[in-house]
């Protein structure tokens, strides 16, 4: 079996958040992680490989730097990694982001393709979806739980009150939740596989039936028309008293001068 | 594309066991207000098997018309004859605005649609205007006017965006729920009922139902509550919770939690405010041990009065919080909840 998974290097937004004086965001110090989603996705293929034997190859787009996320997947046990790099690719909206990606995947094999269900940057929970219809496979999102049963594939798949349980033939697009499991660490070994491993790159030439209008910036119907970082809603009172019963006080009196009680 | 043949403001009427979800109505809500500024209609597209019952309580709630596509195999939700009926419908009437629930059907079925219809989605709005673009004008270039600009979170919240679709049609937004408002339903509103059949062939992208597994809880749904004791992992167990309980009790309210209490098993996933849980804006919600990660504050920060209390004064809560409580919240809890009992009492 081939699975392909799609992984994103992103800014740690989980407890790393950095904040200039003035309450915007401060990009420059937040350090870069695979993004959680993707890496539960990641440890799902790893899982499948483990139990069926599979070849898994992580597939990235990003700049040069995105490499990184790459050797991290081969160090959890990712076979080979594909970084997709091209300047005429910046500035993508999911729209270009999935067409590149799509054709990136048109150059390999595969049963399966695993990619998070978000990002933690853009958050929309786009590009897997979007992968799978330029492709023409079924897709499945919000994976709790995958299995393989010959041609087809068992999904577990969450909606807000139920799940429903999938079956699928392949080859199919999964998008993993990060609550799918606990991602494994990289072992010693596989950080010296990934410190020698040779990385393949692909630019815009060899993206596979793709049209120059539908990449990068210019190939983006969403334009953004205004990006500010959100300046957080101020601080009010902040109280530390001597006993409880004086800040049970306190917030009795607060209750009661808003006529909540 | 000619964009001019795109015409009016469409809302995928979300359905599931043909009972109408209430981001529906929450969608037409704002449509209503889109087309008034477009001078145009609204227009709710009512996709499952058996649903054309359901076509008057989308007009109460502000579609001037309903699209209906009824088949056996839309009964339950599943991707492909779902974005067929949608891609199909958009292909057919060309809306100029197509608006989708940011849940987890619609943030699955909008963007296959998006991709088979060759139009951006701007994801999980909070906030739908129009207006021009560029925003400003610019020398030289031309200014859109009458463009849907749809603005949303990013960045666990720490950034906002304004997105605009000047050159597709149509403008796709998923819209995050409990964020848009309901009209006021009108008794007796008709629409005008449109019955469409693209035709289901099914094929290897129709994907089969096992079986589905709905989840029996008998919780409240937390993007109603007015109050909300909402707690986190500073509570310490799900036995603690009782304190939790108990105030909620006292005070009319309804609990909730934070990510950390979920993972640890201490309450279900449907209490769970943040982003990956609910978006709630409640008159009071009390944050009770729960350190205020963005991830969380993201999902309450727009309610009308945050109290937070927490043993940690460093905790990032008390920077959204309107009253903030440095203490243990073992021995305030119990002594709030009698005053608040004592309160009542004497009222």
């Amino acid at each position: 079996m081939k699975i392909v998974v799609c992984i994103k290097q992103v800014p740690d937004t989980k407890g790393g958040v950095k904040f200039n004086p003035d309450g915007t965001l401060d990009r420059a110090a937040m350090l870069t992680i695979m993004n959680p989603d993707d890496k539960a996705g990641l440890e799902a293929a790893l899982r499948l490989k483990n139990q069926y034997g599979a070849e898994v190859t992580v597939v990235t787009m990003g700049l040069p730097k995105a490499e990184e996320v790459l050797r991290e997947a081969i160090a959890m046990g990712a076979d080979r990694g594909i970084l997709v790099t091209d300047r005429v690719l910046g500035g993508a909206d999911t729209w270009a982001t999935s067409t590149t990606i799509a054709g990136a995947i048109r150059n390999l094999e595969y049963d399966l393709i695993i990619t998070g269900r978000q990002a933690i940057d853009g958050d929309t929970a786009q590009v897997g979806p979007q992968i799978s219809e330029h492709l023409d496979i079924p897709v499945i999102s919000y994976a709790q739980d995958i299995k393989i049963e010959g041609d087809y594939v068992i999904v577990n798949r969450q909606y807000e009150d139920r799940h429903h349980i999938l079956k699928a033939k392949m080859p199919c697009l999964i998008t993993a939740l990060s609550e799918l499991n606990e991602p494994r660490y990289m072992t010693p070994g596989g950080i010296f596989d990934a410190y020698d491993a040779e990385i393949t790159v692909w630019g815009r030439k060899d993206l596979v039936d793709v049209d120059d209008s539908n990449l990068g910036l210019a190939g983006s119907p969403t334009k953004i028309a205004k990006a500010s970082d959100k300046v957080r809603k101020g601080a009010g009172e902040k109280v530390a008293l001597e006993t409880p019963d004086e800040s049970a006080d306190y917030i009795v009196n607060k209750l009661l001068e808003k006529h909540v009680i | 594309m000619n964009l001019e043949e795109y015409k009016g403001v469409y809302v995928f009427a979300q359905q599931v066991d043909n009972e109408i979800s209430s981001i529906a109505f929450e969608l037409l809500g704002k449509a209503k207000e889109l087309a008034g500024k477009l001078d145009t209609q609204v227009t709710a597209v009512l996709i499952g098997y058996e649903v054309k019952g359901l076509v008057d309580q989308l007009a109460q709630y502000g579609a001037d018309r309903v699209i209906v596509v009824d088949d056996p195999e839309l009964k339950d939700y599943r991707t492909e004859p779902y974005a067929h009926a949608l891609s199909s419908v958009i292909n057919e009437y060309k809306p100029e605005i197509m608006l989708v629930g940011a849940t987890a059907i619609g943030r699955d079925l909008g963007p296959r649609v998006s991709a088979r219809v060759a139009t951006g989605l701007t994801a999980d709005c909070t906030v739908l205007e129009i207006g021009d673009f560029p925003m400003v004008a610019i020398p030289g270039k031309e200014q859109k006017h009458n463009q849907l600009l749809m603005t949303r979170p990013a960045f666990g919240g720490n950034t906002i965006a304004t997105i605009a679709c000047p050159d597709n049609r149509p403008q796709m937004a998923t819209v995050r729920a409990g964020v848009m408002q309901k009209i006021t339903p009108i008794a007796d509103a008709k629409a005008e009922v449109i019955e469409y059949n693209p035709g289901f062939v099914p094929n290897d992208k129709y994907v089969e139902i096992l079986e589905i597994v709905k989840e029996v809880t008998d919780v409240v749904d937390i993007m109603d509550a007015k109050i909300l004791v909402s707690g986190g992992r500073g509570v310490g167990s799900a036995e603690n919770f009782k304190l939790l309980d108990d105030l909620a009790e006292a005070i009319g309210g309804t609990v909730s939690c934070s990510r950390a209490v979920v993972d640890s098993g201490w309450k279900p996933k449907e209490l769970q405010v943040g982003q990956t849980g609910k978006t709630v804006r409640p008159q009071v919600y009390f944050a009770i041990g729960i350190s205020g990660a963005i991830q969380h504050t993201a999902g309450m920060e727009e309610s009308d009065i945050i109290i937070a209390i927490n043993k940690d004064e460093t905790a990032p809560i008390f920077e959204v919080a309107d009253y903030g409580i440095v203490g243990d919240l073992n021995k305030i809890v119990p002594i709030l909840t009698a005053k608040i009992k004592e309160a009542n009492a004497n009222k």
